[in-house]
């Protein structure tokens, strides 16, 4: 071992390609170190050992041939969401315990063309529904900071990989905050870009108008590199937008001076930790020296996101999780008395609590009687909040204020009332409902625990959001921060 | 202006549901949704969907008449056509291997029938 794994995934791709150490080597590195933590972290559903060393060793000689792309030889993880190719994609859920994709998501298929190397599939909220990786059928996922506690969700079993550094970035999806709040509980750096920037294509589904792939990493300038691998325009997936990707590598040193940056103050509010703010304002402080400018705005419909999102996210999921039907794929239960129990029973035996929870209230809400009560009028507040976003983006150029309440909290410590648990999305959801980009960063600790400062911009920002995160990441060290026993 | 009332019972909602759905109204979601639930289940989603409807409740505070409703962030995005041409090879053995029963091609289920 020589400390790969402390480095940055872009300082690793750029090992590969000075061929310092071959792809074969750093897979068996971070191979090895995925089975010592497996029993304590439980990130990982599927290690696909053998096709990585296949694929790593088709990486070094494409390395030797020179003929390789931007991330030939570096080790990713992708989160269970996204179907791979001959390889078991179980989101979580005993639904799909036994589903084998006959194909790959486009974001797969793009970061395997770029020459990234696949170590296995993380574990995860069961179809992404969750803020902690606990309702995997697989168990939950622990927090490499402190294996009593969660390491957020729904993409829990991503960020605690690249936080014990078993991986230097992995892919994830972001529904309500599944990207930003696992990485602000684990002290990583996580973009959920704008809707419609990243395929869809292949994601399993949860709520379709928000659902959207991203990546965890440890830096803002790994997002950067890998997200200009997976984006783009893609025929297979009708929301996905036609225009160009910008080099956010490039762009990442873009002057800071002179960013108008508005802070929430809805994001300010009394269920804020008062540590966990002290960091955010420190933060922000560190902002204002490298010469940006801070007013405070406010977004007086943005306390309406969490229910907004509650019946709309609900909605979405009753009519998505409808195609698991017993019949064509995923779980059947056992000896069906007729049509009507096959369906029944393999969807009552194949889904978790939550999930069940989910699609029984997007049926109530969409339900004869009900729809317009709750589904159109969560719509109509939909469109207020993203109106108030596009108010404050008239005034400034991104958002900055807390990704999260409070710090990772124990495991169990919310699972029984479902709303404790939905109150955790409260500073992250808003970005879901208006499709915009957000950062999460690590911006200091609160007893031994990380703290995340979130970046909103406007809609294809990425590249802003980004080079906003990377300037405070020039000053600052909280983002090579490693939990104890994984440095 | 902020209504800080407002978060606050968003945050406390934990007072008993006005409108507690009855063990029949679960019973009829979850005939809706294809869902086999126990009597052990019953009374758990009672009471989580009742708070949870609560708590959506909130959303009647937004004064919403003349604004239209928002399905998703694309305001504008207009469906893409492609040309009429065959794109997708036959490959139903390969995506029937995850089917629980297959034979001659054909996904099976309980007789429908008689």
């Amino acid at each position: 071992m020589s400390g790969w794994h402390t480095d940055t995934l872009t300082q690793l791709a750029a090992g590969l390609r000075a061929r310092k150490f071959s792809s074969v080597e750093l897979v068996r590195a971070l191979l090895a170190r995925i089975d010592a933590s497996q029993a304590t972290l439980n990130a990982f559903i599927s290690v696909t050992r053998e096709q990585a060393l296949s694929d790593a060793a088709a990486a070094d000689r494409a390395l030797a041939a020179g003929s390789a792309g931007a991330l030939t030889g570096v080790p990713i993880a992708h989160k269970d969401i996204f179907c791979t190719q001959g390889v078991r994609t179980t989101c979580g859920s005993r639904m799909l315990d036994n589903f084998v994709s006959p194909y790959d998501a486009t974001v797969v298929a793009r970061l395997k063309a770029a020459g990234a190397v696949m170590l296995g599939k993380t574990n995860m909220d069961e179809f992404a529904m969750g803020s902690s990786s606990e309702t995997s059928f697989y168990g939950p996922v622990r927090n490499p900071w402190n294996p009593q506690l969660v390491p957020g969700g729904s993409s829990g079993g991503s960020a605690a990989a690249v936080a014990a550094r078993l991986v230097p970035g992995a892919t994830a999806t972001d529904t309500g905050g599944s990207i930003r709040q696992p990485a602000a509980l684990c002290g990583i750096t996580g973009i959920k870009p704008t809707y419609g920037r990243v395929s869809r294509y292949g994601m399993i589904a949860f709520a379709s108008s928000l659902d959207q792939g991203g990546v965890l990493t440890a830096t803002a300038a790994d997002a950067a590199l890998v997200l200009r691998e997976m984006a783009g325009f893609d025929a297979n997936d009708s929301t996905s937008v036609d225009t160009p990707v910008p080099d956010y590598v490039a762009a990442l040193e873009q002057p800071l001076a002179g960013l108008k940056v508005g802070l929430l103050r809805e994001f300010f509010d009394q269920g804020l930790d008062a540590h966990n703010e002290q960091r955010v304002r420190e933060a922000l402080k560190v902002y204002e020296q490298l010469g940006a400018r801070l007013t405070e705005v406010s977004l007086p419909n943005l306390p309406l996101s969490v229910p907004a999102y509650y019946v709309v996210a609900p909605a979405e999921c009753s009519s998505n999780l409808a195609r698991f039907d017993g019949v064509r794929f995923g779980y059947r239960c056992e000896k069906p008395r007729d049509l009507r129990d096959l369906y029944s029973r393999s969807r009552g035996e194949g889904f978790g609590a939550e999930v069940k929870r989910r699609i029984m209230t997007g049926t109530y809400v969409l339900s004869a009687g009900y729809y317009d009560a709750y589904y159109l009028k969560a719509q109509r507040v939909r469109q207020l909040i993203n109106a108030d976003f596009t108010r404050a983006f008239a005034s400034v150029d991104v958002l900055m204020g807390p990704t999260t309440p409070t710090p990772a909290f124990a495991i169990g410590a919310k699972t029984s009332d479902p709303i404790t648990m939905y109150l955790n999305d409260i500073y992250t959801i808003g970005a879901n409902l208006a499709g915009l980009p957000a950062v999460s960063i690590p911006c200091g600790f609160v007893q031994g625990l990380p703290v995340g400062l979130q970046i909103v911009g406007p809609h294809f920002s990425e590249a802003r959001v980004l080079s906003a995160a990377h300037a405070f990441q020039r000053v600052t060290d909280w983002h090579t921060r490693v939990p104890q026993g994984y440095a | 202006m902020y209504d800080f009332a407002l978060v606050f019972s968003l945050r406390h909602a934990r007072r008993e549901p006005p409108m507690a759905l009855t063990r029949e109204q679960i019973a009829s979601i979850a005939t809706l949704a294809r869902l086999d639930l126990t009597s052990s289940e019953v009374p758990v989603y009672q009471d989580s969907l009742s708070r949870i409807l609560d708590f959506v409740g909130a959303l009647d505070r937004a004064q919403t008449t003349d604004v239209a409703p928002m399905s998703h962030p694309l305001a504008g995005l207009s469906q893409r056509l492609r040309p009429d041409v065959v794109s997708e090879q036959d490959r139903h053995e390969q995506y029937q291997a995850n089917a629980p029963q297959v034979a001659a091609g054909l996904y099976l289920v309980p007789k429908v029938i008689e």
